[in-house]
């Protein structure tokens, strides 16, 4: 690697600078895009279907229209452009034409001066209905023909198998056989959406948004509006959280239509409950699997089902497909491989993104499966993953060669070697410590019942942007002098969600450039796409863009050098281990050149760098095969619950956690996306479910979708591996992920060590470890 | 559309205006009345801001022996440093509310007031055997609703519309109190369900309360009455383990409740069993103990 890492400057690569949106958010101060203002600025309300599946037989606009303060009423027949947007399939429209699919689905917006009279207004609209019996049987939806169908197109948006060898004709000592089930988690984000659409001069829209990828909105906002992308501008306002759920459009379209219709700036803000019905959540799943093996537990073969509830709209269910098949065998060598995964619409609400896509719900699945065959074969948990796991030079279920270092037998044995948690039932003055007890505060136990359990998890999520997708981001870099000091502007389209990109791209250009002073602009679409702020992809899409413009910067200034060195009677010869270092151009052999304020006078030195990952390739549609993914990640989780096995209620302890980055970029980042991926996977393990029942969602509100607290979620002992990818950037790995997907189920298999019971779906809920569960899934028997 | 706020700075002009407004909604902490508002439910066409009557947030047993009086505006957070040693369970079951900003805010009146079956201090007002709630009116004076009267459904309770609450009496009893709640996380829940125990050495009673189990907070009458009767309150001697599975059994059988998205009716009376015999263990244990301590 010929890039300077060890550079003076501060704040540059493997350091932990202060982010600039930290103390603001701490103390409350930063302006999320929900505090969008602009004088004479018009509120935005949305109509929404109460029904999961109806045909509509009228719309009557007129006491809407009728009440003071409104200024526009759309419906589709106002859409001038496609009527329908999608990330993959254009299949959702901006406003319902002629039939809802979904509690929730939006059939008209409003726009008035006042955000009350907005929502007035909606409840003045009269929507005729002709309600239907809703699908919402995802396993029906795929396999059943008699299904009605929720598009005309059919139920199954995508069915990718996968075949090595003759699963169906392969034997084996030991079978082991399970259905788990995956509920709907949200991403429960704490900024819902928001936006602000002004419309410009040239007949076109300037939209501030808070959103995860700003090109692939403009270019469905463009298209909805009928506009050319370049009359569409969008710029990131503060986003208050992500994890997928704002990859699909909510607000966006529609602020805009109601803005170039009044010709006055349009803000929307949903209300949480509105926000649970706004986005995407994570896909419910249920899956079938039945493993095969020797009796000292080495991998024969696997077979699984696995069905995918998309609901409404297609979203991204077809990548989301692609990781289940693709990574569903997890990081294990199989020599014999059917998989068979369907994504399928339903009425239920639209899932598509979220931390771990398609690779969580498997990975609870088949870790589960893993320890079944542990039991089985007599072994430990760690030691049966052991003997399958992958390493660099094997190959996954696509036939895809893991080219790239794969310590996954490390992982484990590093996990398993963490000393145990001390118990700690009673704190130091002799009483309970109900703080460290399941239930805590609320006094359930002193200490009877609790069984202490530990349990193993580890995952494999690929991590860009997949199945020969272009995937590319695009950053721009500018070198001048400032005040008479070199300073650094770095300008992308790549959405800050709070994972701490801004800063990261700050350090990637001080490593490179040996400048300390550094800003990043705004995000906007006036420079190219940065790609999305998803699959864990940004440090190496981003950052390997920021870091190529770099390099063209520097390659300029040292040209400039030898101008200069020319200039100055020095010259001839330009030595060739030029550096930048503290503000400098320094060569190894010969000392200080000169400082770049001496070479850069009034001239900025400004490139602009596409960079992409090594291309993917589509999976076969028969066969699955195919190098599909660019990198793989893991990460292994040991956790330890203590379970009070009489209320069901659980305690996690420790969450544990090994995973290889490849290579530290900023530590405090680092750990930060350790933290929030296991407690997003803790999340899914003990609580966190959109319950729905007949496509209706029972809990839209933070009263009781609950996510963890700091009662929930325990310290986390960490260790992180630096093996670097020979083809990343820095030899990074993507790192946002992989957590999620492992604490799942490390956590159930700790809570199925204490109890005892089986518990096949998440999440477990105080009754399934009890026995009282009103629908008593088939383990409880 | 607009919504009055009304705030008045003493009783007597809160009890004025509640007469000539009587849609006007009391507010205190604003625990339940704001997330109503901020999702929609309710939309009052006039809001009583109670939180300027400084005699609403006091406390005092000087009024009647052997009991005390506690304002409406009384928070959480000040239950649990001021009363907890007095009146432990109360403490416990105030402890489980919400986050602190939640308890720093949220009142005993409000509590009341909202009626909800899961109101994490009302089972602890039921078992304190006697308990009241008093109100008043410009229409008539000060007087009490027995707790066990208030509740009258889901969300109701006996309130005129004209009235409001001014204050909780208890009996001070120093005996031992438990309470424990099941949330499905460990903080900042709604109960799933709840209990409360009192145990009265002086007339050798046992009170019961229980939460999120019935339309209402729920009295164990039976349960208590066959408790009171099996202790040995004169030997102080060990529990009789199948005296508190029998209590637990009563407990599950007096409660009435649904299946809904916090867990389902088996689960609760299940727990609610286990709840009553563990909470009873400790507080025999904490009556043995001071039994110990007197002799």
């Amino acid at each position: 690697m010929t890039t300077r890492l060890e550079s003076g400057v501060r704040g540059g690569i493997g350091d932990s600078p202060v982010r600039p949106d930290g103390n603001l958010k701490v103390t409350g101060e930063f302006a999320y895009s929900s505090d969008l203002w602009m004088d004479g600025m018009l509120w935005g309300a949305t109509l929404r279907s109460p029904h999961p599946r109806a045909r509509i037989t009228s719309v009557d606009l007129t006491e809407a229209v009728k009440l003071p303060g409104v200024h526009a009423v759309l419906t589709h027949e106002d859409v001038p452009g496609a009527r329908c947007y999608g990330l993959d399939h254009r299949d959702q429209p901006v406003l319902a034409i002629d039939r809802v699919r979904y509690q929730g689905e939006a059939i008209a917006i409003v726009a008035a001066d006042h955000p009350e009279t907005a929502r007035r207004a909606c409840e003045r609209i009269v929507v005729g209905y002709e309600v239907e019996e809703p699908v919402t049987d995802a396993r029906r939806a795929a396999l059943d023909p008699a299904c009605p169908k929720v598009h005309e197109s059919g139920n199954i948006v995508r069915h990718q198998p996968v075949r090595v060898g003759d699963a169906s004709a392969a034997t084996a000592d030991v079978v082991v056989t399970g259905e788990y089930e995956v509920g709907m988690q949200d991403q429960a984000f704490l900024g819902p959406e928001s936006g602000l659409a002004v419309p410009a001069e040239d007949g076109g829209v300037d939209l501030f948004v808070a959103t995860q990828w700003l090109h692939v909105d403009q270019e469905q906002i463009a298209a909805c509006l009928g506009l050319p992308a370049e009359r569409v501008r969008l710029t990131l306002a503060g986003v208050g959280g992500a994890f997928g759920a704002r990859e699909d459009l909510s607000m966006q379209i529609h602020a805009c239509l109601l803005a170039l219709r009044t010709g006055r700036p349009v803000k929307f803000v949903y209300g949480r409950e509105e926000s649970f019905f706004g986005h995407v959540h994570r896909h419910p799943a249920v899956l079938r699997y039945e493993h095969g093996a020797t009796s000292d537990g080495r991998l024969v073969y696997v077979r699984a089902e696995i069905i995918l509830d998309g609901g409404a709209y297609a979203s991204s269910t077809p990548a989301v497909v692609g990781n289940a098949a693709s990574l569903g065998a997890g990081p294990y060598n199989v020599p014999n491989v059917a998989i068979d995964a369907y994504g399928v619409y339903t009425n239920n609400p639209p899932c598509g993104a979220m931390r771990g896509f398609g690779a969580v719900q498997a990975c609870f699945a088949y870790e589960s499966q893993m320890d079944r065959l542990a039991e089985a074969c007599g072994l430990d948990p760690v030691e049966v993953r052991i003997r399958n796991a992958l390493s660099e030079g094997s190959t996954i279920a696509t036939g895809q060669v893991v080219d790239m270092p794969a310590p996954l037998t490390d992982l484990l044995e590093r996990v398993r070697a963490f000393p145990p948690p001390a118990a700690r039932i009673t704190g130091e003055d002799g009483r309970p410590d109900l703080l460290g007890l399941p239930g805590g505060v609320a006094n359930t136990t002193h200490g009877e019942g609790v069984v202490r359990g530990v349990g193993y998890g580890i995952g494999i999520k690929n991590i860009c942007y997949s199945e020969g997708f272009d995937d590319h981001s695009t950053a721009r870099v500018r070198l001048e002098l400032v005040g008479g000091e070199p300073a650094v502007l770095v300008h992308t389209a790549a959405a800050e969600v709070g994972q701490g990109l801004v800063t990261l791209q700050a350090q990637i250009a001080r490593t490179e450039l040996g400048v300390d002073r550094v800003t990043v602009a705004p995000a906007d679409t006036a420079v190219g796409s940065a790609g999305s702020s998803s699959a864990s992809r940004q440090s190496y899409m981003t950052g390997g863009a920021v870091r190529a413009a770099c390099a063209a910067v520097r390659a300029r200034v040292f040209a400039l050098a030898g101008r200069h060195l020319a200039a100055e009677g020095r010259g001839g010869r330009v030595p060739a281990d030029l550096a930048l270092a503290d503000g400098k151009v320094v060569s190894e052999s010969e000392g200080v050149i000169a400082t770049l304020a001496e070479i850069l006078h009034a001239e900025a030195v400004e490139e602009t760098r596409e960079f992409r990952h090594r291309p993917t390739r589509p999976m076969d549609p028969l066969t699955g095969q195919g190098d599909s993914h660019t990198q793989f990640a893991f990460c292994v989780h040991r956790a330890v619950v203590d379970v009070d096995v009489e209320l069901g209620l659980v305690k996690v302890v420790e969450l544990a956690a090994v995973q290889d980055v490849g290579r530290i970029l900023n530590p405090v980042a680092l750990r930060g996306q350790i933290l929030g991926g296991s407690a997003q996977g803790l999340g899914l393990a003990l609580m966190e479910e959109i319950q729905v029942r007949d496509g209706v969602i029972r809990n839209p509100s933070f009263t009781d979708y609950l996510i963890p607290t700091i009662l929930d979620m325990p310290p986390m002992r960490t260790q992180v591996l630096e093996h670097p990818d020979p083809h990343a950037p820095y030899g990074l790995r993507g790192a946002g992920e992989p957590p999620t997907l492992s604490s799942t189920p490390a956590v159930i298999a700790a809570v199925r060590a204490a109890t005892g019971r089986s518990l096949t779906r998440v999440p477990v809920r105080p009754e399934h470890i009890t026995g009282h569960a009103m629908d008593k899934p088939s383990d409880l028997g | 559309m607009s919504m009055e706020f009304l705030r008045p700075a003493t009783w007597a002009e809160a009890l004025a205006m509640k007469a000539e407004r009587p849609d006007a909604r009391p507010i205190a902490g604003g625990t339940d009345v704001m997330v109503e508002l901020n999702f929609d439910r309710t939309r009052p066409p006039a809001l009583l801001d109670l939180t300027a009557i400084p005699e609403l947030a006091t406390w005092n047993t000087d009024i009647v022996p052997g009991w005390i009086r506690i304002g409406a505006g009384m928070t959480y957070t000040r239950i649990i440093e001021e009363l907890g040693g007095m009146f432990p369970g109360l403490a416990i079951a105030a402890r489980t509310v919400g986050s602190p900003q939640i308890r720093n805010r949220g009142t005993i009146g409000g509590n009341l007031g909202s009626a909800s079956p899961a109101g994490d201090l009302l089972p602890v007002l039921l078992a304190n055997r006697g308990a009241e709630v008093w109100v008043e009116s410009v229409r008539k004076k000060a007087g009490p609703y027995p707790v066990y009267d208030f509740f009258t459904g889901p969300k109701r309770n006996l309130l005129a519309p004209d009235e409001l609450i001014r204050e909780v009496r208890m009996r001070v009893t120093h005996g031992p109190e438990q309470f424990a709640k099941i949330g499905t996380r460990n903080a900042m829940v709604i109960a799933v369900c709840s209990f409360a125990l009192t145990l009265d050495p002086g007339e050798r009673e046992v009170g019961t309360g229980i939460g999120s189990a019935g339309p209402t907070p729920l009295l164990a009458f039976d349960a208590g009455e066959y408790l009171a009767g099996e202790l040995d309150w004169e030997g102080a001697g060990p529990l009789d383990d199948r005296v508190a599975r029998r209590f637990g059994e009563l407990v599950a059988a007096a409660a009435n409740p649904i299946d809904d998205v916090r867990g389902t009716a088996e689960y609760r009376r299940h727990a609610l069993s286990v709840m009553a015999r563990r909470t009873l263990g400790w507080a025999w244990a904490d009556y043995r103990k001071g039994a110990a301590e007197c002799a």
